[in-house]
């Protein structure tokens, strides 16, 4: 199996190494360097995958990132859809298969990895062409850290394409060699090669995409890699893209860029075709001209010029001042039209041909440094955006800037790599490259503009352009947005400004009053020029943002997916937790055992005997994920009053006290219960989520409005590991393995807390307060010790048969004695008045957080939600929980059918629901406007379509007197 | 009196149950392992007042002055410098000869006396992964935004810092030995992704 168009001999492909592949079922054979469409084109293979609308025949346009038309499908374990063959290096055994410009996601879950990887450089060279090379070897040469990003597999950027020009004195291959010998040999210089930099942003961050190939499928290596750097300094040395010519069938399989038949020549040693027609409007093609001719091509060439900067190549046959009106075939170019540029067009001559490729000028690949807001301007000579200057601490060298000349970029990189002046003059630079003819739209023979192909792979023609402005667009953003245009994979590389060339054509002086000013590269935006007469400048580009090639979004989420999407915390006696096959809650990022199902049982048979065991023997759960502060100073006391709506100063040591704290606009905000160790020292409890938040907040107060006061904070959370005994029995549990300590309603009081060493010789805090209204003590140690003392209250309560229990039974507890959840029963609209806590508002105290908002109307008028309990009239019936509640009156007749004739005002909903073991029944806690005074009315919940019967009660509803927590 | 060896014995540190699964994970280029019940004495005091003179003259040694700074001082104790009014002491497992938290706590919080800042135990807040090796810079480059080149993070600094999105105390103690604290609940993750990073380089 012979590859045609492949030469015996150029290029830096390695021939001896054979890589068989499949296109669409035929097996193909290309060499190593190759990429898809290399190969392809060395086996004839020109056509590609049809266009994404209007099904026509394609072709392969470029050799780059930019290509419109060529893209594979990579067929395997896990498909990848929409990838450009123009860079997709050719894989020894790859199954492909052309898509018609759209691709399929694979549902299949991707086992490939994808990771991420944070870097500091002191320069970032991004671009390894010629400018790219010399400024990375410049910048290594200074010492300090380099990296230099390249989105190719090789290093060399455009002089692959023409390895026999001259640089610094040798053939441009071997100088490519000679540089990259010396950055690789460089400790200080890294080279990332596969690696697109797609995102520029403030303080020199960059953001790139690296496609790995070592050691593929071994585990833990990434198949892609997305690098975040931080540069001291950034040289911008992306190059420049060639653009296409607006022309009667410039879509044919067959029209080529230039450039591209030149890099497929150079660098790959692959004569795309063999009897060549080059269309230009400037000198760049003359080169291509020469090399293809060289290489044995039949080679014309059509300028539309009238005479050129640099001499007709030798065995050429030249056309100036002649244009392209239309290519000719059907399913790949034949031959071409041409006609005088300024002249009768129905006067056309054929050239036939099998290769046309076109060269319609260059657009500065500005992507990056206009991402970081740098300005553009439209420059006539060399017909294209480029940059009116760096960014800070970046240096622009090479083709980016409009030095279309190979010494010029390299000088340029020099410069740039060793932070000196752009060596540049901005006289040099618009002449330096010749001048390029502004020919946007060239006439058909056939009057119509209907395979004038301004993005090829949206499909849109300059006839596309037209019915936008017709439609009334002016601005490019809007033709964009109308036409589709530069949507597609390649974001209008090629595309975007042929469109904004085609605009100034087609807009006249009057439509310029209406064009919207501040688009990048607008006269006038950066200061420049304010004439409104049609000009690409006048109009602008649109707007260049990240990712410049697309990224998957498995790439960006890199390894944080499944078990490490996000931490799960655990407290000391986790282990113990699993052991007894707890199912677990999230809260927060905390995992906390929810309830501990024994064979047989569901969800609700296992809280409603956990608990059975708390209100009627001993039951323990662990508080190990309360927040925890420490909190220390002469002026502790004097803080905490502020921060709390009651009272702290006065609490005495060795005395707890539970407390809420509200923001100004004394909305609930978290509540806890605090321990004065001593005079000058606290220990806060938070809410398990709240904990930072708190934190955050204390450290606010202090920090910023009260910095005056002495007092100190420190997060102690997981200091201290929390085993909460609740239940008659607890007293007897806590007196086993704290024999030292008198835990008798005397000795012990409700609210106390008591320093002690526990049998094992475990130092240990333990304290009195309840969460389910039940005789309770808190046993906390350090976490060190949280398993230990887990397994001695395991031990010491197995007599009693002491049971765990977990959040689900927690909520159900502090719901019966209406203990509310912040967060769960609140919503930042909620006071404690709200709450029927009025008791822990002070009223004596100087001033705290939210006092003055108590005195506002809105505060004290009629009309709040108010925390009661619900009883639906069904006892067996859980309310779900945000179920809004309304009045009877407001019902249909039939009140369990069918939706309300009209809107129903809502008085509340539901904030907490479950089944009460000690009730026997279901009962809820809701926010009901007026609720307390609502008390014994029957209300009706909504949910599902449907409205029942619910009575309101007080919140409390069990042991309201509160007889049980003495036990 | 239950003798203080048997007292000792029933600590468990946070990643004791992962032992095996760190070794596992473990190569010459990249070791992981916990370094468990350092005591860590959390101090907050303001540099350059009778209160830090204090702790400075009962700690024996000056307490570090600027970011990433860490002191050493008699008995393998180390100061690591958190924020501008916040200090992190370690010091050696007491099983290792190093001294009960709880007295140094007690000693500490004597020497402060009435003056203004806060002594706390956080022996049991955070535990410490030692991750040791060639390529442990690179497997913390997966997920710490800093700069870990060893002119920008020197042997002997220590600083607050994420590592994906769990925060971290990184403290460099040789070129390739890296003690990494995060607060204990996070322990496991930490040591699951760092195991993660690392399985490339097994």
């Amino acid at each position: 199996m012979g590859s045609p168009h492949r030469l015996a001999s150029g290029g830096i492909v390695d021939r001896g190494t054979s890589r068989t592949f499949t296109i669409d079922g035929r097996s193909f054979e290309g060499v190593a360097g190759d990429t898809v469409t290399s190969a392809a084109l060395a086996n004839g293979v020109l056509q590609v995958g049809d266009s994404i609308y209007r099904g026509r025949p394609r072709g392969v346009m470029t050799s780059g990132v930019e290509e419109p038309n060529a893209f594979v499908r990579i067929n395997g374990e896990y498909g990848e859809s929409m990838q450009p063959a123009t860079i997709t290096e050719l894989v020894d055994g790859s199954e492909l298969t052309w898509e018609d410009g759209i691709g399929t996601l694979d549902q299949s879950v991707d086992p490939a990895e994808y990771d991420h990887m944070h870097v500091h450089t002191d320069v970032a060279v991004i671009g390894a062409g010629p400018a790219g090379l010399a400024a990375a070897r410049a910048a290594a040469a200074t010492g300090v850290r380099v990296m230099l990003f390249e989105q190719d597999f090789a290093l060399g950027g455009s002089l692959l394409g023409r390895p026999n020009e001259v640089v610094e004195g040798i053939p441009a291959g071997a100088w490519i060699e000679d540089v990259t010998a010396q950055l690789e040999q460089a400790i200080n210089c890294r080279i990332l090669k596969r690696t697109s930099v797609f995102g520029s942003y403030d303080s020199n961050y960059l953001i790139a995409l690296e496609k790995r190939v070592e050691a593929p499928g071994t585990d833990g290596v990434s198949r892609q890699r997305v690098w975040h750097i931080n540069a001291g300094r950034v040289v911008l040395a992306t190059g420049a893209f060639e653009r296409t010519l607006v022309f009667a069938g410039n879509d044919l399989p067959g029209v080529m860029l230039a450039s591209a038949a030149q890099n497929y020549l150079g660098r790959y040693g692959v004569l795309a075709g063999e009897q060549v027609v080059v269309f230009t409007t400037n000198d760049s093609a003359y080169g291509v001209a020469a090399d293809l001719a060289a290489a044995g091509a039949s080679v014309s060439l059509v300028d539309s010029r009238a005479s050129a900067g640099v001499d007709d190549p030798a065995s050429v046959d030249v056309h100036h001042g002649s244009v392209a009106v239309e290519a000719i075939g059907s399913d790949r170019v034949v031959g071409v039209r041409i006609a005088p540029r300024d002249g009768d067009i129905q006067q056309t001559q054929q050239l036939p041909c099998d290769l046309l490729a076109v060269s319609g000028g260059w657009s500065a690949n500005v992507n990056l440094h206009s991402q970081r807001q740098g300005a553009l301007h439209w420059d006539d000579d060399l017909l294209g955006f480029v940059p009116s200057g760096a960014v800070r601490d970046q240096s622009l060298a090479g083709s980016v800037t409009g030095t279309y000349w190979t010494d010029g970029a390299v000088a340029e990189g020099i410069a740039a790599g060793s932070a000196q002046p752009d060596p540049t003059t901005a006289q040099e630079r618009r002449t330096g490259s010749g001048t390029t003819d502004g020919l946007w739209l060239i006439p058909s023979p056939a009057g119509d503009f209907d395979t004038h192909f301004v993005d090829l792979q949206r499909d849109e023609t300059a006839a596309g352009v037209v019915r936008a402005v017709r439609a009334g667009m002016r601005s490019v953003e809007h033709v964009k947005r109308y036409t589709s245009i530069s949507t597609g994979l390649d974001q209008g590389k090629i595309g975007g400004v042929l469109t904004i060339g085609l605009l100034s054509q087609l807009l006249g002086e009057h439509d310029m009053a209406s064009m919207p000013a501040g688009q990048p590269g607008q006269d006038g935006a950066e200061g420049g020029a304010t004439d409104r007469s049609p000009s690409p400048g006048a109009i602008g580009t649109t707007t260049f943002r990240a990712p410049f090639t697309p990224v998957a979004f498995a790439a960006l989420a890199g390894r944080a997916r499944g078990e490490l999407y996000d931490p799960a915390r655990v407290t000391p006696a986790q282990a113990r937790h699993v052991a007894r096959g707890a199912e677990f809650e999230d809260v927060g990022q905390w995992k906390r055992p929810w309830f501990y199902p024994q064979s047989g049982e569901d969800m609700n048979a296992a809280v409603a005997r956990e608990c059975r065991a708390a209100r009627t023997n001993v039951a323990y759960m662990d508080g190990s994920t309360l927040g925890k502060i420490e909190i220390r100073g002469k002026d502790a006391p004097t803080f905490l009053n502020r921060i709390y709506t009651n009272a702290f100063a006065k609490l005495s040591v060795g005395k707890q006290r539970y407390g809420v704290m509200c923001g100004p606009d004394g909305m609930v905000l978290d509540d806890g219960v605090s321990f004065r160790l001593a005079e000058d020292r606290y220990l806060m409890t938070t809410t398990t989520g709240g904990a930072a938040k708190v934190l955050e907040w204390l450290e606010e107060w202090h920090q910023t409005e009260w910095p005056e006061l002495d007092v100190f904070f420190t997060s102690v959370t997981e200091q201290w590991s929390t085993t909460v005994v609740a239940g008659p029995r607890s007293r007897d549990v806590i007196h086993k393995i704290a024999p030292d300590l008198d835990v008798s309603k005397e000795g012990f009081e409700f609210m106390s807390f008591h320093d002690t060493v526990l049998a094992s010789g475990i130092p240990a805090r333990i304290a009195r307060v309840t969460f389910s209204g039940e005789l309770a003590f808190e046993v906390n140690v350090s976490g060190w010790y949280g398993e230990a003392v887990w397994d001695d209250i395991t031990h010491a309560g197995a007599e009693f048969g002491i049971t765990p229990y977990g959040t689900e039974t927690m909520h159900v507890l502090r719901a019966e004695k209406a203990f509310p959840i912040v967060g769960q029963d609140t919503d930042g609209t909620v006071t404690p008045q709200d709450l029927g806590m009025d008791w822990v508002v002070a009223k004596k105290k100087k001033d705290f957080i939210g006092m003055r908002s108590y005195a506002r109307a809105g505060h004290v008028e009629e009309g709040r939600k108010q925390l009661v309990s619900l009883f639906p009239t069904d006892p067996e019936l859980r309310l779900p929980e945000g179920s809004q509640l309304v009045t009877t009156d407001n019902t249909p007749a039939d009140p369990l059918d069918g939706i309300a004739p009209q809107p129903i005002p809502m008085i509340g909903h539901v904030t907490s629901s479950y089944r009460s073991e000690a009730l026997d029944r279901t009962f809820a806690l809701a926010l009901v406007r007026d609720g307390r005074t609502r008390i014994g009315e029957e209300v009706m919940a909504s949910f599902e379509g449907r409205f029942y019967p619910v009575q309101i009660a007080e919140a409390v509803v069990y042991d309201k007197e509160g007889a049980r927590r003495d036990g | 009196m239950v003798e203080r060896t048997a007292v000792l014995e029933r600590r468990r540190s946070p990643l004791q149950r992962m032992a095996r699964e760190l070794e596992t994970g473990s190569s010459a280029n990249a070791a992981l392992r916990e370094v468990p019940f350092l005591a860590q004495i959390g101090l907050r005091v303001v540099a350059d007042t009778p209160s830090a003179a204090a702790l400075e003259a009962a700690l024996s040694g000056p307490l570090p002055e600027g970011v990433g700074d860490v002191t050493g001082l008699p008995g393998d104790r180390h100061v690591l410098w958190l924020a501008p009014d916040e200090f992190l002491l370690i010091t050696p497992d007491e099983a290792d000869g190093g001294d009960d938290p709880v007295r140094i706590t007690d000693e500490l919080t004597a020497a402060l006396g009435e003056l203004p800042g806060q002594v706390v135990d956080l022996s049991a807040n955070r535990t410490t992964l030692e991750l040791r090796g060639p390529r442990a810079q690179e497997v913390l480059d997966k997920s710490c935004r800093l700069d870990l080149d060893p002119v920008a993070f020197p042997v002997g600094s220590a600083l607050v810092t994420l590592l994906g999105t769990v925060g971290v105390v990184l403290w460099r103690v040789t070129p390739d030995t890296w003690r990494i604290m995060p607060r204990s609940s996070f322990a496991t993750h930490t040591a699951q992704w760092l195991l993660d990073g690392m399985r490339e380089f097994v």
